[in-house]
């Protein structure tokens, strides 16, 4: 991967400081400094590329301040491609060094380099922190109230780690699931969190895709996508994680790639830019990325069939958009239109709807106070609508809201869209399957 | 003076913490620029001042040290207005954003100069009142900033500019003394007008710190019209008809081909890509009347060679177009590297020869450039495509600038319809305005802030 001083300048250029942009990110709102805006950190990226700037711990801070969130791209008439930029900064500023500690290199290399490219230890990982949430252990541990042990930071996580459900989603899902006929067929991509914590969504994805006549493949072991280490500036293991996938599905074979998680299928999209050097991989990339769909985006595409039974009685429901959906995938109407398609569904919209709330990757353990405001933020347009469900379609974003309004005691439910609608398909009279 | 100028920053710090003095190269390299491309100026300390007083202070103890003071609201000027001089400290008002009255007896509203545009018109338009001036910015511009640009906007046709909604300001004189002009009352003669001295000043005579304006009440109703034309001349005719037949719409806008395209690629509100030209009509006001004016616009339209008019059937389609037009100037940014603007205006007769005049001139010095405009203003935008990278091709700006200022001036027309004359039109401004006039403004500068601490260098060189 190219850094800021080789890439393309007129990518840097780009940016003409119009400042169009300041008010949709959530650093500048917070501070109003120049530099926690986008087009501050463009101009301190193209100051490195220009060498007035070294690439300094204060540069490096002000990357991992950025949310990389994406708001600054659906913001900015002149098509400035930010991820890039961002993704290139980040991997300049670990290629430096200059954040480097022990601490944060073994928590890196644990999480970048061991834990999330290697699919079956995530699961073992997973499978042990259930059996403490299930067996109770983690009660006791609470009440006895060793938690004191722990060093701040994990003190204040502990107990915000996600709830891992008992079956994983190799264990719902069959690798070739069929319907009565087949139009189409589709691979599902499961993810690493949505894995461990969601399989439900991954089932209903798979459950309303067969509704639609899709045969479906869902590999029982897959790699994960490589956008943590995207985000994270770990660019090679980005690469080698691309190449795992491709080489475990052949996009050539399906009519679509199914994500159903806003942050994977960002980063998913872009295969054939991260591998467009690569001379074995770039054209299956290229194929790749003009059939990834979010499942949303290809369930309307297809002209889904609308349920006639209901997912519950009567529900309000508001829908939070996922950053790396709306701002990273631009898909924003097609969730609301299958939540519009469900009978018994009222949809309320929320202020500031394209907002992060905060969760963004790791950031809510790197950055807990900025990542703290935003959720209080978001909470607080959320409730204001009087929803009873709040409808989301990214893991993260999901642990960060469902978090929030467990920590107040509040009741509202956080739900993917098409677990709703899958609820609603099952509910229909006489139904089959 | 030293480039780092320690005692002036520890000065600083006394006064407002170190929090709101910002000295780390990270930190003041984005304070370098604004809106404007290739002006750019290393400031030695950004500071952020959350009132009258500590402004003065800064004020003050620049005074002392002889540091020159640029005053900066959100940088979206496009005439270099808040680009640092040389050991200039930038003075920051962003955070000083409340508003805090709006008074709906008097029709009035009163903010902190760093208020956002925006917010000011929501906070009028939530007690059912009207605040008109949207720059094409408004979403990010301050409006301190606005006054100091005297700044104008899509609906400056029927409702006019900053100046005609200021009632009062107050203001921080380069001695550091704290002023108020103006009052609340409607009619106020009382001595000199020297509200509206400061009133396009471009932070160079005063910092303003709080402005009273005047609102208007909520138009009942409004009515959106997209006119498409196949050949430019036809949209400036239709303009001129419009005006001769006595409508006054509030916003008659312009946008050419190239701007058409790009806009379209951004905001993706069907606007027809290939049409050679569009005008962007509303009409305000009561119900009746809004209907009766939008029937005749349209059939001037057609009269006029118009080959489709459309008629936004929503409010939220109004909005949507009116939004896709204020993202011209930057989505012209997607054409080619480097995007500097022009802000020409002259009489509404002159309008279709300015336009031929324009492409006349691109032709002559092989550029890229697109127009877009406020039409019914004759303030034109003429934007010349580029890459800085390339000198030859530099050259070649800066004579197709020359050349546009000049058949301005040669049309009676103005250097500066809206975005200030600062460091980009500094060359230029004695050719409209002759020696005595120019004198006159150097006389007022002088008078003001006689050791040239505000803004130096700015509108004219310093003397
Ligand atoms: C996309 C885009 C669209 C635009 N559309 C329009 C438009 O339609 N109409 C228009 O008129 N302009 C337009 N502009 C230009 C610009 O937005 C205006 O000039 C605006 O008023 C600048 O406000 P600001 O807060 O960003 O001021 P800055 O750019 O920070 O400052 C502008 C000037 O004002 C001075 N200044 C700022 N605040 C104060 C203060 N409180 N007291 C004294 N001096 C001060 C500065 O020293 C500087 O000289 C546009 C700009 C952009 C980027
Ligand atoms: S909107 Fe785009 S061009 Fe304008 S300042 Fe932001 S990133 Fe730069
Ligand atoms: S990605 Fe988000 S946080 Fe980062 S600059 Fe853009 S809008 Fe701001």
């Amino acid at each position: 991967m190219k850094t800021l001083a080789e890439m393309d300048y007129s990518v840097l250029q780009q940016c003409m400081h119009c400042g169009i942009c300041l008010p949709t990110c959530p650093t500048y709102l917070e501070t109003k400094e120049e530099r926690n805006s986008p087009r501050g950190r463009i101009a301190l990226m193209r100051a490195v590329a220009d060498e007035e700037l070294d690439i300094t711990k204060a540069f490096g801070d002000e990357m991992y301040y950025c949310l990389g969130c994406l708001a600054c791209t659906t913001a900015c008439p002149a098509g400035v491609n930010y991820a890039e930029l961002f993704e290139t900064a980040r991997a300049d500023v670990e290629k430096k060094g200059v954040l480097a500690s022990p601490k944060r290199d073994a928590i890196r290399w644990f999480a970048l380099r061991l834990i999330f490219t290697r699919p079956r230890l995530l699961r073992a990982m997973g499978r042990m922190l259930w059996l403490w949430q299930a067996s109770g252990a983690q009660m006791a541990f609470r009440k006895l109230k060793l938690t004191r042990l722990l060093p701040a930071n994990l003190r204040q996580l502990e107990p915000q780690a996600p709830t891992v459900l008992a079956k994983f989603s190799h264990q719902l899902i069959k690798p070739v699931e069929k319907p009565a006929s087949v139009k189409r067929r589709v691979a599902v991509l499961t993810g690493c969190v949505q894995d461990l914590v969601f399989a439900d969504v991954n089932r209903a994805t798979v459950d309303v895709l067969l509704a639609n006549g899709c045969e479906v493949h869902t590999p029982p072991v897959q790699p994960c996508c490589g956008s943590l280490h995207a985000h994270n500036g770990d660019t090679d293991t980005a690469g080698e994680l691309a190449r795992r996938q491709l080489d475990l599905f052949d996009p050539f074979v399906f009519d679509a790639i199914i994500s159903n998680a806003g942050g994977c299928g960002s980063h998913l999209r872009h295969y054939d830019h991260l591998l467009a050097e690569d001379p074995v991989y770039a054209a299956r990339a290229a194929e790749w990325s003009r059939k990834l769909k979010d499942i949303s985006e290809y369930l309307v595409e297809i002209g889904f069939r609308k349920p006639t039974g209901a997912a519950t009685a009567s529900t309000e429901v508001t829908y939070h958009e996922s950053c790396h959906l709306c701002h990273g995938q631009k898909v924003s109407k097609q969730p609301r239109e299958i939540l519009n398609a469900i009978p018994g569904v009222k949809l309320s919209e929320c202020a500031e709807a394209t907002m992060c709330c905060g969760s963004a990757g790791i950031y809510n353990i790197t950055q807990p106070e900025t990542s703290g405001w935003l959720q209080e933020r978001k909470l607080g347009h959320l409730r204001a609508t009087g929803a009873e469900v709040v409808a989301t379609a990214n893991p993260g974003c999901h642990l960060q809201i469902a978090n929030g309004f467990a920590q107040s005691g509040e009741k509202t439910t956080v739900v993917h869209p098409v677990v709703l609608l899958a609820q609603a398909y099952r509910n229909e009279t006489g139904a089959a399957r | 003076m030293s480039p780092g100028n320690p005692e002036l920053v520890n000065a600083l710090v006394q006064v407002l913490g170190s929090e709101n003095v910002l000295t780390a190269l990270e930190d003041i390299l984005p304070y370098g620029f604004d809106g404007t491309a290739t002006f750019k100026q290393r400031p030695v300390a950004v500071v952020f001042a959350h009132d009258a007083a500590q402004v003065s202070a800064v004020i003050k103890l620049a005074r002392t040290h002889r540091a020159p003071v640029v005053t900066r609201g959100s940088g979206t000027g496009l005439s270099g207005g808040s680009v640092p001089v040389p050991g200039a400290v930038v003075l920051c008002l962003v955070k000083m954003d409340r508003i805090l009255e709006v008074d709906p007896a008097n029709l009035t509203l009163r903010a902190e100069a760093g208020a956002i545009t925006q917010k000011i018109f929501d906070a009028a338009d939530a007690t059912g009142l009207f605040y008109p001036p949207d720059p094409g910015s408004m979403k990010i511009s301050t409006i301190g900033g606005n006054v100091a640009e005297n700044s104008g906007g899509l609906r400056g046709l029927k409702y006019g500019v900053t100046r005609d909604y200021v009632m009062g300001l107050e203001v921080v004189l380069a001695d550091g003394s704290i002023c108020w002009l103006g009052s609340k009352c409607v009619k106020d003669v009382a001595g000199y007008n020297l509200r509206d001295l400061f009133i396009g000043s471009e932070g160079t005579l005063g910092v303003v710190t709080q402005v009273l304006l005047k609102l208007l009440p909520k138009p009942a109703a409004r009515q959106t019209l997209l006119a498409t034309y196949a050949r430019m001349d036809s949209a400036a005719e239709t303009v001129s008809a419009i005006i001769a037949a006595k409508i006054i719409p509030c916003t008659l806008e312009f946008l050419d081909r190239k701007t058409i395209q790009c806009v379209e690629d951004f905001a993706k509100v069907g606007l027809p890509r290939d049409a050679e030209a569009i005008l962007l009509i509303e009409t305000d006001g009561h119900p009746a009347a809004v209907a009766d004016e939008a029937a005749k616009i349209e059939e001037l339209c057609r009269a006029h060679g118009a080959t489709s008019v459309r008629r936004a059937a929503t409010a939220a389609e109004a909005a949507q177009l009116a939004t896709a037009r204020r993202s011209a100037f930057s989505a012209l940014a997607r054409l080619r590297p480097t995007t500097i603007l022009e802000d020409v205006t002259v009489p509404r007769s002159e309008l279709a020869g300015m336009i031929r005049e324009v492409e006349a001139i691109a032709t002559r010095h092989q550029l890229n450039i697109a127009t877009f405009g406020h039409f019914g203003d004759g303030n034109l935008h003429p934007t010349i495509l580029t890459d800085e990278r390339d000198t030859a091709e530099m050259h070649r700006v800066e004579l197709a600038f020359a050349d546009i200022v000049q058949a301005t001036l040669a049309r009676g027309g103005t250097i500066t319809g809206e975005h200030g004359v600062g460091l980009a039109k500094k060359p230029f401004l004695k050719s409209q305005l002759g020696d005595a006039s120019y004198e006159l403004l150097r006389l007022v500068k002088r008078s003001l802030d006689p050791d040239g601490l505000l803004n130096p260098g700015k509108i004219f060189d310093q003397s």
